[in-house]
C-alpha cells in the first residue's frame, strides 16, 4: 500500500532523511520507531502527502488513482490540533462537514466512533477538559470519521499513562480489523513490540526492519540476566568477560557472544566467587537490547 | 545518626485545594542510594507529591523530612541541597556547554576555585571534554540530555528529582544515562523519578504507583511483577489469527477468572486469576506463560482501585 523508496529530506543544509526505503502491506499496523529527531515526522508527512521528498518516491496508494487520494489517509498530528473549545461532538460535526458528510451518515458514524473509543458518555465535553488519553482517542475518531483505508498517527502513545495508551492501542488494532492500515510512529520500545511490522530509523537512516520477533532473533548475542538484591554487583561485574553490562535497577543485563556456550555457568561462579547471592538465567533480547547495538555499530539495513 | 536516615521519608502526606483532596496521606520511606521510580497517571497527586518534598508547597497535614530536612519548615535547605532535572532541559541554546554549567554552578553559590572544579568535573560526568565551547543549541538530543544532568547535579546535590529523563531519548544514549545515574546512586545519591515509561520505570531500584491521590504499592521492579502473580494471577500469551476476535469470544464465554486481556502485536496476552487459565480459555489457543510487564502491574492496580469490574479473582 506503501512504497519509500531511498527517501532523502533536507531542511537547508540539515538532512532529515538520508534515504529511506520500506514497504507497508494493506492491513498491517506499522511502527515508525526511533528517538526524537530521527526522521519520524518527517517520513510520516511524505506518507500523508504534505510534504515531498528531496529525493527519492514516498508512493501511499489509495483510493485507486486520482486526486481525492488524500481524503482517504487519517492523520493524527504529534500535537492535539482539535477545537479545546468545542465539545467532542461539535468538533467531530465540524470535521464532518470538512470531509463533506451528509448530516445522517455523519451522525451514525459520530456514535460508532464515540462508542469505539469509549467517549460516548462525553460528547458534550469541551474538548480542551478531556483528559490526554481522552483528547488523543477524540483525535483518532476525528481522524477516521470518514473512514480512510490508511490511518498516520504521530507518536499518538507519548505523554499519556499506560491504562490510556493501552485503551489508544485496542482502538487501533479495532479499526485495523475493520480494515484500516495502520502507521504510527514512537520512541518507546514497549510500543514498538505492539506493531506487525516495524522499521528503526536513527539519524534519518533505517537501521532495522521486520515482524518484532525477526527482529530479535537476529541479534547476534546471548543476553544473561541477573537479579540480585545486592546494590554492588554491577561493578563486581566490570571485570567479567563480555560484551557489554547494563543495570536495570538492580537487575543487570549482561551481554555475551552468541558462540560462547558456556558463558551462564561462568558468570553464575563469577559472582559465587564475589559472595554475591543472584538469580542467573538466559533471557530472549528485547527490541531494545536489538536496537542499542545497531544505534552502536551505525550499521544500515537497505 | 544523620547518614542512616532515609532520603526521604514521610508520615500521611496530604494535601488539599480547596475540597479536592490531591495527596492523600502518602507514607514514603526511600533509603539514600536508592533509584525510585514515581508512577502515575497525570493528575494522581505526584506532581504535588513532589512540590512539597521540595519544600515549595505545605502540606495540609502530615509531615515528611527530606535529606534530613523538615519539609513545611526548612524548604530553603532542602533547595539547596536537591538538583531537578525535567524532560523539557532549561538549557541555554545560545550559551556554550561551559557557560551554561558556569551559570547554574553560580545560581547555587558555588564560587572560584570550587566553581572551577565541578564544572569540569561536570564536563567529564557528561562526557563533553573537547566540546566546552560548542554552543548548546547545536548539541543532539541525547548529548543535551546528559548536559541538562550535569547542570542539574553541579552542585552535588544529596538528591535527584527526575522528570521523565530520557523521554525521546535513542535507546543507546538512554542506557547510558542510567549507567550515570546509577553510578551517582552508588555514590550515595538518592534519586526520585517521575514516568509514564515503563521503560524508564524498570531502570528504578524501587517504585510507587500513585492514583487519586494515594500511594496504591511500592516495592521493587521485580517484587512488583512477583507480587502481581501471587495476589492476582499470571500472564499468558499466544498467538491466534484474528486477535480481536478471539478477544471478544473469550469475553463472552468466560464468566470469570480472566482479570485483564489485551493486543500485543500479532499475538493475545491475558492476565488469569491464579495459576491456571480456565478450562474453557486454556482449550482455546497455544498459551504460552510470560513474565508480567511493569505495564500489566500498573494497568491492574489501576483498574482495580478506579473500581472497574471484573479486577478481583474471587476464590
Amino acid at each position: 500500500m506503501i512504497s519509500v523508496r531511498d527517501a532523502h529530506k533536507f531542511y537547508g543544509n540539515v538532512r532529515a532523511l538520508g534515504g529511506v526505503s520500506f514497504d507497508v502491506e494493506r492491513g498491517s499496523v506499522f511502527g515508525v520507531v526511533g528517538p526524537d529527531g530521527a526522521g519520524k515526522t518527517t517520513l510520516l508527512r511524505m506518507i500523508v502527502g504534505v510534504l515531498s521528498p528531496s529525493s527519492g518516491t514516498v508512493d501511499a496508494r489509495v483510493g485507486g488513482d486520482g486526486s481525492d487520494s488524500k481524503r482517504r489517509i487519517g492523520y493524527v498530528a504529534g500535537r492535539f490540533s482539535l477545537y479545546e473549545d468545542l465539545s467532542i461532538l461539535e468538533n467531530l460535526a465540524l470535521f464532518s462537514r470538512l470531509y463533506g458528510m451528509d448530516a445522517a451518515r455523519a451522525a451514525s458514524r459520530s456514535r460508532e466512533l464515540l462508542e469505539l473509543t469509549g467517549l460516548l458518555p462525553f460528547g458534550d465535553r469541551l474538548a480542551g477538559r478531556l483528559s490526554g488519553g481522552m483528547k488523543q482517542k477524540l483525535a483518532i475518531a476525528a481522524a477516521v470519521l470518514h473512514e480512510p483505508e490508511l490511518l498516520v498517527l504521530d507518536e499518538p502513545g507519548t505523554g499519556v499513562d499506560p491504562v490510556s495508551r493501552r485503551d489508544i492501542w485496542s482502538v487501533l488494532y479495532r479499526l485495523n480489523r475493520g480494515g484500516v492500515t495502520i502507521v504510527v510512529s514512537t520512541p518507546y520500545m514497549d510500543e514498538a513490540e505492539l506493531c506487525t511490522r516495524l522499521v528503526f530509523l536513527h539519524k534519518g537512516r533505517v537501521l532495522e526492519s521486520g515482524t518484532p520477533d525477526e527482529i530479535c532473533d537476529r541479534f547476534p548475542h546471548r543476553i544473561l540476566r541477573v537479579r540480585t538484591d545486592v546494590p554492588e554487583t554491577r561493578r563486581r561485574l566490570a571485570d567479567f568477560p563480555s560484551l557489554s553490562v547494563s543495570s536495570f535497577g538492580r537487575t543487570v543485563r549482561v551481554v555475551v557472544d552468541g558462540a560462547d556456550a558456556d558463558a551462564l555457568p561462568r558468570l553464575r561462579e563469577h559472582l559465587a566467587r564475589a559472595g554475591i547471592a543472584a538469580d542467573v538465567d538466559a533471557v530472549r533480547p528485547t527490541l531494545e537490547d536489538v536496537f542499542v547495538l545497531a544505534a552502536e555499530s551505525g550499521r544500515d539495513v537497505a | 545518626m544523620k547518614d542512616a536516615e532515609a532520603a526521604v521519608s514521610t508520615v500521611g502526606l496530604t494535601r488539599d485545594f480547596g475540597s479536592f483532596r490531591a495527596v492523600d496521606g502518602v507514607n514514603l520511606d526511600i533509603p539514600r542510594g536508592a533509584i525510585f521510580g514515581f508512577l502515575g497517571p497525570n493528575g494522581s497527586g505526584k506532581t504535588t507529591t513532589i512540590r512539597m518534598l521540595c519544600g515549595l508547597l505545605r502540606p495540609s497535614s502530615g509531615s515528611g523530612r527530606v535529606v534530613g530536612c523538615d519539609i513545611a519548615r526548612e524548604g530553603e535547605a532542602i533547595r539547596r541541597r536537591i538538583g531537578y532535572m525535567s524532560q523539557k532541559f532549561s538549557l541555554y541554546d545560545d550559551l556554550t556547554v561551559a557557560e551554561n554549567l558556569t551559570f547554574y554552578a553560580g545560581m547555587y553559590g558555588l564560587a572560584n576555585a570550587k566553581r572551577r572544579e565541578r564544572v569540569d568535573a561536570m564536563i567529564a560526568l557528561a562526557d563533553l571534554r573537547g566540546r566546552e565551547r560548542t554552543l548548546t543549541g547545536a548539541l543532539a538530543g541525547g548529548v543535551r540530555q546528559r548536559l541538562a544532568l550535569a547542570c542539574a547535579i553541579v552542585h552535588e546535590p544529596e538528591m535527584i528529582f527526575l522528570d521523565e529523563p530520557t523521554s525521546g531519548v535513542d535507546p543507546a544514549a538512554r542506557r547510558r544515562f542510567w549507567e550515570t545515574i546509577a553510578d551517582l546512586a552508588d555514590g550515595g545519591a538518592t534519586i526520585m523519578a517521575s514516568t509514564h515509561f515503563m521503560d524508564e520505570a524498570e531502570h528504578c531500584t524501587s517504585l510507587g504507583l500513585m492514583y487519586a491521590g494515594k500511594m496504591l504499592i511500592s516495592g521493587s521492579p521485580d517484587a512488583l511483577k512477583r507480587e502481581l502473580t501471587v495476589a492476582a494471577g499470571k500472564i499468558w500469551q499466544a498467538r491466534v489469527p484474528d486477535s480481536i476476535g478471539f478477544l471478544d469470544r473469550i469475553r463472552a464465554f468466560v464468566s470469570g477468572g480472566i482479570l485483564d486481556a489485551y493486543i500485543f502485536g500479532a499475538s493475545v496476552r491475558v492476565l488469569a486469576c491464579g495459576a491456571r487459565l480456565p478450562a474453557d480459555v486454556a482449550g482455546a489457543a497455544a498459551w504460552e506463560e510470560r513474565e508480567p510487564t511493569l505495564e500489566d502491574v500498573f494497568v491492574h492496580h489501576v483498574r482495580s482501585s478506579a473500581g472497574m469490574e471484573g479486577q478481583r479473582c474471587d476464590a
